[in-house]
């Protein structure tokens, strides 16, 4: 089980968030002028990477606040939380 | 001797000799003392035959002193108390313990599957997938009688009465494992100011020292371990923790624990639970688990009598119990010299030592010194005796140890000890993701690079002196505390003997035989499974090459040890075998847990009534007093009927649908949905979220929404209210309350995050009684005088405020019935009576209260969907025959660019319409029936769509249903066919209403 930061919180166990899949995908701000195709990869096509990843987590247990995480994973190290909003980190080289 | 047994000496030990536990093994009975395990009294008692093996029920015994027994597997207990799969060497004896073998049958002593053994020859190795995959299908036939013969100990027979807890636990510093490292990691850690957990598997601290010799400080061990913890005990912050098993080392240094707190009583005292999980988040976790000595792999070691040295040197130290008259040492290294002497000093007598090295060096000078026979270069060739040993055979290994050379030498004993050296414990190592490392020199693989803030420390670090193991303990203490962000403090190491000096061990993975490998005695490698050296050199030949294959393959490795004596040697047989290095092949994966873990640990207290909240309106005394058969929906408990006089589901729901059209239902439909939504921006959200529009509802008006996911399909449905200019109150589903709420709080804090909107789940602050059918509004013209209930004054889709039975309510005028229905919101804390005064004031108009299904009925028969019978995710407005709720003249709403995808324009789309049955047919069609146009033809048949909602209606006189049928609203009219088991029914597609088709009752 994780132990996850929370950026309002700060750390809890895992069991009181909710993962919420992968972060920072843009809702198209001109859907209806793009293709099938387009909008497909923007609806079902999800990063898998054996690596860093930025995810999306809610707080439902807690505060109920979303926030993104930068996420390996196969170690399953969070090298950092953040507010939606905020810059979004690199991941360690 | 005493009835406490022959093989008991008179003193030593840690047993208490003045309390003497009467116990049962197999219907015999015993006495043994606290202190002892069952393994120890029944040794003591000269019980040899303990158990049968899993697959050629071979007779056996007692093989070592710990967690890591394969042979002896116990059944604990009787009735709802009962724990299969326990090791005797783990099991503590109390008054009154009654244990049993597991595998066997008849009985121990005779067993009916010991007829495998001699056919064995016929049994190889993958035996099961070469046997029973023919014929086709009959596995489920074989698999009874495999089960059977299969002894895993049998389940309880009713509900376990006693109670699991589970606990949270921080700390600074984790330390698993008490013995010398890890008592010394403690103490240095908590000298240190670190919060310490210190956790062991045993009854008792102490670890090694508990059953050797050594001494610490010109005294015996335990005099240490006796002094440390009393030191310990009086720092402030240290929890310690016997009985309590480390399990699984889980992600940012989670351990879980097992601790056993009342097993070694029997029964739980009042208010104590018999066993408690604790979940230890750790800042640094220091592994002081120990190693396991290795079995030599030899022809027939598994005799009973055949045991590991360490384990007879523990039995004598810490029981005080020898395990035999007459020992043969079989070594392959320096540690079994100990238990030699050790053993001799006790009076046993020492047959032999039969040592695999040419140079046994500085032991074996000791031990001859001591006047012990130790024959160099050696092999136990074979064993003699059946049920126990008898004798062992000696021979001169050849030069390559492949071989035997020369002559053989009879040595009459009833001990064997054996030794093939120590494999260090790195399972919780392991699965806290480190790297291993093949150590040469041990022969086994150590803990290399951690992949947690994480250390290791003794044996179970490939340290194999008592000097090395205290020094690195003390350090990983120091440096855990450090990394804590405290003082290190190293404590000075005590004063141990001088080590005798070590002579490098032989390690050969099998032991040769008089006969090749597979044709003479059985050289076993997994005792538990059966799986012995020949069986895996034959996988190997088979091709199983990767040692994940061989496990699954031959079972080596599996079972409740986990192959914790046998996944080395087997892994270094099918090295040898392929070629390969032992590194390169590599070991299995280790998993949690550890040691079995009980399902009643594991569930904790989550069991029963609490495995899962239960949520009940305002109004569930009354409906549980009227008699309601409940279901559940999700968490919710809600009255399904209202069965009267012993009725049946299907009268007294006819009963309810009919009061419901003909007179009035009352209705409890608190359960629903429900989020306040407040903000400048309320209804701009809501335009963005629903098909349809929002923001131009005006206040005091109610209206359906549809709201979609972003690949178009129907997520949910629910009627909105506008409660003023900025405030709305939002009705879902029942069971999507949770998931909409979150995915509004996923688009406000995510998306729109300009949008200034506030959400609250009010589901539970109002109760909702629904009024429903031709006398709803005279009913509640009873209750209220002070709203105008004139149906021009209060149309459909409308609210009103008001006092209903003197309570201030919010009242609604919606259907979810296709009948004149008002549904009452009050606060919560009312609606019991508010419900109590509408029944009253209803006696006279027939009120009659109508569960769940009676609302089913009645919303099919108007042909309102339900979404999840209705949508199954993949199912869009248009289908529903709703596309003039899709408003796409709104620049944006979830869902809008997914509607114009191909797949959702496509014309032979299911189409929700209504299903007729054929005159006279009383029998709905099961929901989930699928449609075809033609019954007679080749399975696989053509789908034509499927029965989404079905029930007998009353009010039509028939059964209706609700169906997706492709491109149905083309097809009125048209027959299709539901092939049912043993029949096949006949439904004419009809319009998806059978009540009021054009609103009068609704509107009236």
């Amino acid at each position: 089980m994780l132990l996850i930061t929370c950026p309002w919180c700060g750390p809890r166990a895992e069991l009181e968030f909710r993962c919420g899949g992968e972060a920072h995908i843009a809702r198209p701000a001109d859907a209806m002028n793009i293709s099938d195709a387009d909008y497909a990869r923007y609806l079902f096509m999800r990063k898998n990477p054996k690596g860093w990843h930025y995810e999306r987590w809610n707080h439902a247990a807690g505060c109920r606040r979303w926030f993104n995480a930068l996420r390996h994973t196969a170690t399953h190290e969070i090298r950092a939380t953040y507010k939606p909003g905020d810059r979004k980190p690199e991941p360690p080289r | 001797m005493s009835d406490a047994g022959d093989f008991r000496l008179q003193t030593g030990g840690r047993i208490d000799r003045e309390r003497r536990m009467r116990f049962f093994f197999n219907g015999a009975s015993y006495v043994g003392f606290d202190g002892d395990t069952l393994a120890s009294a029944l040794l003591a008692n000269g019980v040899r035959l303990v158990a049968r093996s899993f697959k050629y029920h071979r007779p056996r015994g007692i093989m070592t002193a710990g967690a890591e027994e394969p042979n002896a597997l116990v059944q604990i207990g009787s009735g709802p108390r009962v724990e299969p799969n326990l090791r005797a060497t783990q099991v503590e004896i109390f008054d009154g313990l009654a244990a049993a073998s597991q595998n066997c049958w008849p009985g121990v002593e005779f067993d009916i599957g010991r007829i495998n053994d001699f056919v064995s020859r016929l049994l190889p190795a993958g035996f099961y997938y070469k046997t029973f995959m023919w014929p086709p299908g009959f596995w489920h036939l074989y698999e009874w009688a495999i089960r059977r013969a299969a002894g895993m100990g049998r389940a309880a027979d009713s509900a376990d009465p006693d109670r699991y807890d589970h606990r949270f636990a921080h700390c600074d510093v984790l330390v698993a494992g008490g013995g010398p490292a890890g008592l010394a990691a403690a103490f240095a850690a908590a000298r240190a100011g670190a919060r310490v957990i210190l956790c062991d598997e045993q009854n008792e601290f102490g670890g090694s020292l508990l059953g050797g010799a050594e001494k610490i400080g010109g005294k015996p061990g335990m005099d240490w371990v006796a002094g440390t913890l009393e030191t310990m005990r009086w720092l402030p912050a240290i929890a310690m923790l016997p009985r309590t098993s480390a399990f699984g080392y889980y992600d940012h240094n989670l351990v879980a624990l097992c601790e056993r707190v009342a097993d070694h009583l029997g029964e739980p005292k009042p208010g104590q639970p018999r066993q408690r999980v604790w979940h230890v988040r750790a800042k640094q976790v220091v592994l002081a688990t120990g190693a396991i000595e290795r079995p030599l792999v030899f022809a027939d070691n598994d005799r009973p009598g055949t045991m590991l040295a360490g384990a007879a040197r523990t039995y004598l130290n810490r029981y005080g119990v020898i395990c035999g008259r007459r020992a043969a040492v079989f070594t392959s290294n320096d540690s079994a010299y100990a238990a030699a002497l050790e053993l001799a000093a006790a009076g046993v007598e020492i047959a032999a030592v039969v040592d695999l090295r040419v140079e046994p060096g500085a032991w074996g000078e000791a031990a001859a010194a001591k006047g012990l026979r130790v024959i160099a270069g050696s092999a136990v060739a074979a064993v003699r005796g059946a049920q126990a040993v008898k004798a062992i055979e000696v021979a001169k290994l050849g030069i390559d140890g492949a071989s035997l050379a020369g002559g053989r030498e009879i040595v009459r004993c009833d001990l064997l000890l054996n030794s093939g050296g120590w494999t260090p414990s790195v399972h919780l190592f392991s699965q806290s993701g480190g790297r291993l490392a093949y150590d040469d020199a041990l022969g086994a693989f150590v803990p290399g690079k951690a992949a947690q803030p994480q250390r290791n420390a003794g044996s179970c670090n490939g340290a194999m002196t008592l000097a090395e193991c205290l020094a690195q303990g003390f350090a990983a203490g120091a440096q855990a505390a450090e990394d804590c962000g405290f003082a290190p403090v190293t404590p000075p190491m005590p004063e141990l003997e001088p080590e005798m000096q070590a002579t490098p061990a032989r390690h050969l993975w099998i032991v040769p035989s008089l006969k090749p490998v597979g044709r003479g005695g059985k050289q076993f490698v997994d005792h538990q499974n059966d799986v012995t050296a020949a069986d895996l050199r034959m996988a190997a030949r088979e091709g199983y090459r990767s040692v994940e294959h061989l496990k699954r393959y031959t079972t080596t490795g599996m079972g409740t040890d986990q192959g914790k004596t046998s996944n080395l040697p087997a892994l270094a047989i099918l090295a040898e075998a392929t070629g390969a290095s032992i590194p390169a092949v590599g070991t299995t994966t280790f998993r949690p847990p550890y040691t079995p873990v009980t399902m009643g640990a594991m569930a904790g207290r989550m069991n029963g009534a609490f495995l899962d909240p239960a949520r009940w309106t305002p109004m569930q005394r009354w409906h549980v007093r009227a008699g309601a058969v409940f279901e559940n929906t999700g968490q919710w408990q809600r009255a399904r009927y209202y069965p009267l006089g012993g009725e049946e589901m299907h009268v007294a729901v006819e009963r309810e649908v009919r009061a419901a059209r003909t007179t009035v239902g009352i209705f409890d439909a608190s359960t629903l949905g429900k989020i306040d939504i407040k903000g400048p921006d309320a209804g701009k959200f809501l335009d963005l979220i629903y098909t349809n529009s929002f923001s131009k509802l005006a206040v005091g008006r109610c209206r359906y929404g549809l709201m979609l996911r972003e690949d178009g399909y129907v997520f949910d449905d629910g009627v909105t209210v506008r409660l003023g200019e900025q405030h709305y109150l939002m009705h879902t589903t029942t069971g999507n309350a949770a998931p909409v709420l979150m995915w509004l709080e996923d688009l406000l804090q995510m998306e729109w995050t300009e949008l200034k909107v506030r959400l609250t789940s009010v589901s539970e602050q109002f109760a909702v009684v629904t009024l429903s059918g031709p006398f709803a509004r005279k009913l509640l013209a009873e209750l209220t005088d002070d709203i105008d209930l004139d149906p021009k004054a209060f149309p459909f889709m409308s609210w009103r405020t008001g006092a209903a039975a003197g309570i201030p309510a919010r009242v609604l005028r919606v259907s979810f019935t296709g009948d004149l229905s008002f549904e009452i919101q009050v606060r919560a804390s009312y609606g019991i009576a508010l419900w109590h005064a509408a029944l009253a004031a209803g006696e006279k108009y027939g009120v009659v209260p109508y569960g769940l299904e009676a609302m089913h009925v009645l919303r099919a028969e108007k042909g309102y969907i339900v979404v999840g019978h209705e949508t199954d995710g993949t199912t869009t407005p248009h289908d529903l025959g709703m596309g003039g709720m899709v408003a796409d003249a709104k620049p944006d709403f979830i869902g809008k660019r997914g509607l114009r995808r191909a797949d959702l324009l496509r014309p032979d789309r299911k189409q929700l319409v209504g299903l007729r049955l054929a005159d006279g047919e009383r029998r709905p069609l099961p929901e989930g029936a699928q449609l075809v146009d033609d019954p007679g033809q080749p399975i696989p048949m053509k789908m034509e769509g499927h029965v989404s909602s079905s029930y007998y209606s009353p009010t039509v006189g028939a059964p209706i249903a609700l169906a997706l049928v492709k491109n149905g609203r083309a097809r009125l009219g048209e027959t299709l066919y539901a092939p049912l088991p043993g029949r096949t029914a006949a439904a004419m597609v009809v319009a998806p209403c059978f009540f009021d088709p054009d609103g009068k009752r609704l509107h009236g």
